[in-house]
């Protein structure tokens, strides 16, 4: 059996083993086997893939048994989605299910003859979204499988449901890979269908009524995506009669086939839903309901990404049109506006919620411009990004474990606290803004591009979301290596040794990808330009390369170096300015009535200056807007 | 060794003047006598003066304040007090609150009398003590030389950061 | 080869004399401030005098942490003041400044002290105000030149203030909050105390204030220097002109400090970035309709 097959049919099979399994213990095992496995498989074809010179690996011409599976999958997600819809009353949303996928059996199964194109197609792009699916994925996994047994432990008040949970952890791998590795957009609507489900299943896993509630938005709002997908699917079988989705990336930027701009924009606006952005955000902040794990799940590795993946895909084809520059604005929107309600936020998971948002934005609004240097910004931003939003958010729920608070201000001095968890949280941030980490060269790349592309208000929304974006970060870095206002002393570090190894492993990528910047960008992400556009650009000028080579050495070397060099002086310690009534720890000062009183410091949150909910709302109306607008002039300008 | 009097950062501390002395203290500072001529920078930070300038006396509630601020100070460092209440008390010497004047608490270097002080004398007091920063500083940088690479002279008024004992003698001072 | 060794060689001047000068401007505008003040001020080396004294006290520290933060931070600013200096990419240039912005936070933010906190997040607020202005200022350049490297303004035929007077507005106003000049000197003053004591310094006595300042002296030459790339170009006359130029601004930032009291930091965040909006905004704009 070829990987590919293999890394979709294991995960879907093992996900019923899990399933299966009552024992505690054993699940575990077989979580860990599975994930291995998982790893190990996707190491595989890696290596294969690099042994056969990395040429493109096209599978499955002729799948009419397979094709039939996956119909029959369409409508059993449709009944399922039906099912769940009625019981909790909720009716209209399982509309936006049965009428797309009655719609796709018609097509299929009536529609016209379809030229002969592979199923399977695995590029540089592919490739890419296999390793962080299965890596950073099986890696999520391991830590689930300690982190869902705390859960299960502090939270007696929910079904003890961890088959179910660790189940549809591996349902949505199975279901991501068959997204990235499939050529034809049948199967994709169906991956993209099997992703909302799972994220919706996995949102509502409490069950209580936030939970349901949250589950729900994000269902709607996902099968609205659904929607266009099947729509624009349908539309360009029609058109063209094929579903392969290079025909169509090749079909309008070589052949400028005035028919492929209707479907390029509808699963533009399908990939807008997957990825969070404005005006569907909210159901990717409701999503935090669920365990962390699954946060961790949907925010790095698997569902934001798949609309990412599918925009990048489409970047040539969105180049210098009319849904390049809305796909262009919402990103660019959302990023600078998702940056500035991140500032007012104090709880962590919501912190690192607003800024995927804000983050993926700017990778959408790099997809949109559709330019070889915001392609190649938009891919190594999800590489990092990926990575640390993993990193961070099984690191906030392991401090949350340990701490028994998930707010950032009960962080402070997390480091002399919990040194552990505070380092890797601590290098997490690092790779998500400080320079010259990987988010701030494709910063550097985007932004040229976007001055290149004369997108002004691109310009200034990169410009101004930095300057936000940073602020946030480096607020809660600061938390982290405060002094501590409370005792100080250490507290029992309870996070689970396989989560450690998550952690550790996480962290030890992020530092490695920090490195390699430079080298990643030579050897990988220029050869997937060159597939992508068909050319060669030099995105990375030597110059700045070597700069920044330099500066990277500076920027771990100098601290490292400083502090050695610190430790060993001389100094005569004295106690914190309080003008003169600290009484002693630089925790207390005396009071008025002569009392002794702790000090509490926190940081800025802008509340009275910043209204998150009513810029919320104003952003959703903007977007909503322009969308409205820009897609009627798109289905106008097509029909 | 530097000629660190060029640089005299002051602390001014207003223990319980009349603030008659501390509005001249001020004065020295205004365009008409003009203190900053001789680098005389009105810091408010103990970590980063040099000399301590006291007016008023110290009574049972700022003495513990006093001290800290001198224990804040890093060496070598000089102390002003300013006005006939810093000196001695002044007419407040005899109230039940009072422990008397600055050198009750903390050992004074200069002392500058007057009710309230000239800024002509306070001047005076500051070029004074400045003369003594240097002399201090020379015996310091002597002693760093003399003494390389071991820790310093135990000074009494020098408390690590974690020292619990001021606590106590805060919470002392305010019980009387 | 030989403007490479040109390059260098601004690196290394910068390097080695940059506190110097730093030093001058400082002490300078002390004695500017007084006289504008009426009275004499300090001598013109006073600032020398007060980094000398700094050296020579006794080594004070609120926490250990803090030396080793502000020494990254200050071969950070060495750093990108160098990078400045040898005609690199200036876009690089403004990013390595920011994070030597975050590591003074860090300094600032790591003993836990009131002052200094709240000193440190209102630093981290300057930055929020002028990090668009710098970052757009770099892409004004590439706009005009089509370059990020500053070393390109030697090979232009005229001035680029010619084509980024809103830039160069922008960058001027986002200079005053850089170099913490009243009315934006709201995260610490230069000379006497204010509200937060001596702000983010507040904790740095001694040896760690020494540093600060030598710092603080790099940043000043480096931002200065910003000032003169809108200057100069291909001939040699523009040298000139751009000291010229530094000069002039360099009073009116001691006349401004001197005639302004401090805002509130909303005031300072409001009119920062509506400034950078409209002045690089439209420069922006109308650079790229003529493009």
């Amino acid at each position: 059996m070829p990987v590919t097959v293999f890394l979709i049919l294991f995960p879907l099979i093992w996900a019923f083993v899990i399933f299966a399994i009552r024992d505690n213990k054993v699940r575990g095992i077989a979580a860990y086997i599975g994930s291995g496995t998982i790893i190990a498989a996707v190491g595989v074809l890696f290596v294969q893939w690099l042994i056969n010179g990395r040429v493109p690996i096209k599978m499955f011409y002729d799948t009419e048994t397979a094709d039939h599976f996956i119909l029959t999958g369409e409508i059993v997600l449709m009944l399922v989605v039906t099912y769940l819809c009625f019981k909790y009353h909720k009716y209209w949303i399982s509309i936006l299910s049965i009428v797309p996928t009655l719609m796709l059996a018609y097509f299929e199964l009536a529609g016209p003859e379809l030229h002969k194109i592979p199923h399977v197609y695995i590029d540089h792009l592919s490739m890419l979204m296999c390793l962080i699916v299965g890596i950073i994925g099986g890696m999520i996994i391991v830590y689930a499988v300690g982190y869902m047994d705390g859960y299960a432990h502090h939270h007696p008040e929910f079904e003890d449901r961890r088959n179910y949970f660790l189940g549809l952890l591996f349902f949505f791998l199975s279901a991501m890979f068959g997204f990235v590795m499939s050529e034809s957009l049948l199967w994709i609507d169906l991956f993209w269908e099997t992703t909302s489900v799972c994220s919706f299943l996995l949102i509502g896993y409490t069950r209580t009524d936030e939970a349901v509630h949250n589950s729900f938005r994000a269902l709607w709002m996902n099968l609205a995506g659904g929607v266009a997908l099947a729509v624009g699917i349908i539309y360009f079988g029609y058109q063209s009669h094929t579903v392969a989705f290079h025909d169509l990336i090749d079909l309008s930027t070589q052949m400028h086939m005035a028919y492929c701009v209707l479907p390029v924009a509808l699963i533009a606006f399908a990939a807008l839903t997957k990825a969070a952005q404005y005006p569907f955000s909210t159901w990717l902040i409701g999503a935090m309901v669920a365990p962390t794990p699954s946060s961790a799940l949907l925010h790095s590795a698997t569902m934001v990404k798949a609309g990412i993946y599918v925009l990048l895909r489409l970047a040539p084809a969105m180049a210098g049109t009319l849904t390049g520059t809305m796909i262009t604005f919402i990103g660019g929107f959302t990023f600078f506006v998702a940056s500035i309600i991140a500032i007012g936020q104090s709880d962590g998971k919501r912190v690192l919620a607003f800024s995927t948002i804000s983050n993926l934005g700017l990778m959408v609004a790099c997809a949109g411009v559709g330019a070889p240097e915001t392609v190649w910004a938009g891919v190594l931003l999800m590489i990092f990004h990926a990575v640390s939003k993993s990193l961070l958010f099984q690191d906030v729920g392991a401090t949350e474990n340990a701490i028994g608070s998930r707010d950032i201000e009960d962080m402070h001095g997390l480091l002399y606290r919990l040194p552990r968890l505070a380092t890797f949280m601590f290098i997490g941030i690092a790779g998500m803004f400080l320079a010259p980490f990987g988010m701030l060269i494709s910063k550097w790349s985007a932004l040229r591009a976007a001055v290149d592309e004369s997108n002004i208000l691109l310009v200034l929304f990169i410009v101004f979301g930095s300057a936000t974006t940073s602020f946030y970060w480096t607020k809660w870095m600061g938390k982290l290596i405060s002094r501590s206002h409370e005792t100080g002393d250490r507290l029992k570090d309870i996070t689970k040794r396989n989560e450690v190894v998550s952690l550790t492993v996480h962290a030890a990528l992020m530092i490695l990808l920090c490195i390699l910047v430079p080298f990643i960008s030579k050897v990988y992400v220029d050869p997937l330009l060159i597939e992508m556009f068909g050319k060669y650009e030099d995105v990375l000028p030597m110059g700045v390369l070597y700069t920044m080579i330099v500066v990277i050495a500076f920027v771990f070397l100098v601290p490292i170096f400083s502090y050695f060099i610190g430790r060993k002086m001389r100094a005569n310690v004295k106690l914190t300015y309080m003008s003169g009534i600290n009484t002693g720890d630089n925790t207390m000062f005396v009071d008025s009535l002569g009392e002794p009183k702790r000090l509490w410091l926190s940081n800025y949150y802008f509340r009275s200056f910043i209204h998150p909910h009513q810029l919320r709302i104003f952003s959703q109306i903007l977007t909503t807007a322009v969308l409205l607008v820009m897609m009627s002039m798109i289905i106008g300008g097509a029909l | 060794m530097g000629k660190v009097k060029k640089s005299p950062w002051l602390l001014h501390y207003d223990g319980s003047s009349c603030n008659g002395c501390d509005i001249e203290v001020l004065a020295t500072l205004t365009p008409v006598y003009d203190a900053e001529r001789f680098g005389v920078v009105n810091t408010g930070d103990p970590l980063q003066a040099d000399i301590l300038m006291i007016t008023g006396g110290i009574n049972q509630q700022n003495a513990p304040v006093v001290k800290q601020l001198y224990d804040q100070m890093p060496r070598p460092k000089v102390v002003v007090a300013v006005g006939t209440c810093a000196c001695s008390g002044g007419v407040f010497r005899e109230c039940y609150n009072m422990l008397g004047g600055a050198d009750s608490t903390i050992p004074i270097d200069i002392y500058v009398p007057g009710c309230a002080a000239r800024p002509e004398s306070i001047m005076d007091g500051i070029m004074k003590a400045v003369e003594l920063f240097q002399k201090r500083s020379d015996e310091h940088d002597r002693y760093e030389k003399e003494h390389k690479g071991e820790a310093g002279p135990v000074d009494p008024n020098i408390n690590t950061a974690r020292d619990k004992v001021r606590m106590k003698e805060m919470k002392g001072a305010a019980d009387v | 080869m030989n403007h490479t060794i040109l390059y260098v060689i601004g690196a290394v001047l910068y390097i080695v004399g940059a506190p110097f000068l730093g030093c001058l401007m400082d002490g300078v505008e002390r004695k500017l401030s007084a006289r504008m003040q009426g009275r004499i001020g300090p001598p013109v080396l006073q600032p020398w005098y007060d980094f000398i004294k700094l050296l020579n006290k006794q080594v004070v520290t609120v926490d250990r942490a803090q030396f080793f933060i502000l020494m990254s931070y200050l071969v950070l600013m060495v750093m990108s003041g160098a990078m400045f200096f040898s005609g690199n990419d200036l876009l690089m240039t403004f990013f390595v400044l920011s994070t030597t912005g975050t590591f003074l936070y860090f300094a600032a933010i790591v003993p836990s002290s009131p002052y200094s906190s709240m000193a440190a997040s209102r630093e981290l607020i300057q930055e929020v105000c002028y990090e668009p202005a710098v970052l757009l200022l770099s892409v004004g350049f590439y706009l005009a030149t089509g370059t990020f490297n500053a070393r390109a303004v030697f090979t232009q035929n005229t001035s680029l203030v010619m084509f980024l007077p809103g830039f160069l507005a922008a960058y001027l106003f986002a200079m005053i909050i850089k170099l913490r000049i009243s009315p934006f000197d709201v995260s610490t003053s230069h000379h006497a105390h204010q509200e937060l004591v001596q702000g983010v310094t507040t904790e740095m006595g001694a040896r760690n204030l020494a540093l600060f300042k030598l710092a603080e002296w790099y940043e000043m030459v480096f931002l200065y220097g910003v000032v003169a790339i809108f200057i100069l170009n291909s001939s040699p006359v523009s040298i000139l002109a751009a000291v010229l130029v530094d000069l002039a601004v360099f009073f009116c930032f001691v006349l401004i400090d001197n005639t302004n009291a401090r805002v509130k930091w909303e005031n300072m965040l409001g009119l920062s970035w509506a400034v950078t909006g409209l002045c690089s905004g439209v420069n922006l704009l109308i650079l790229m309709m003529i493009r």
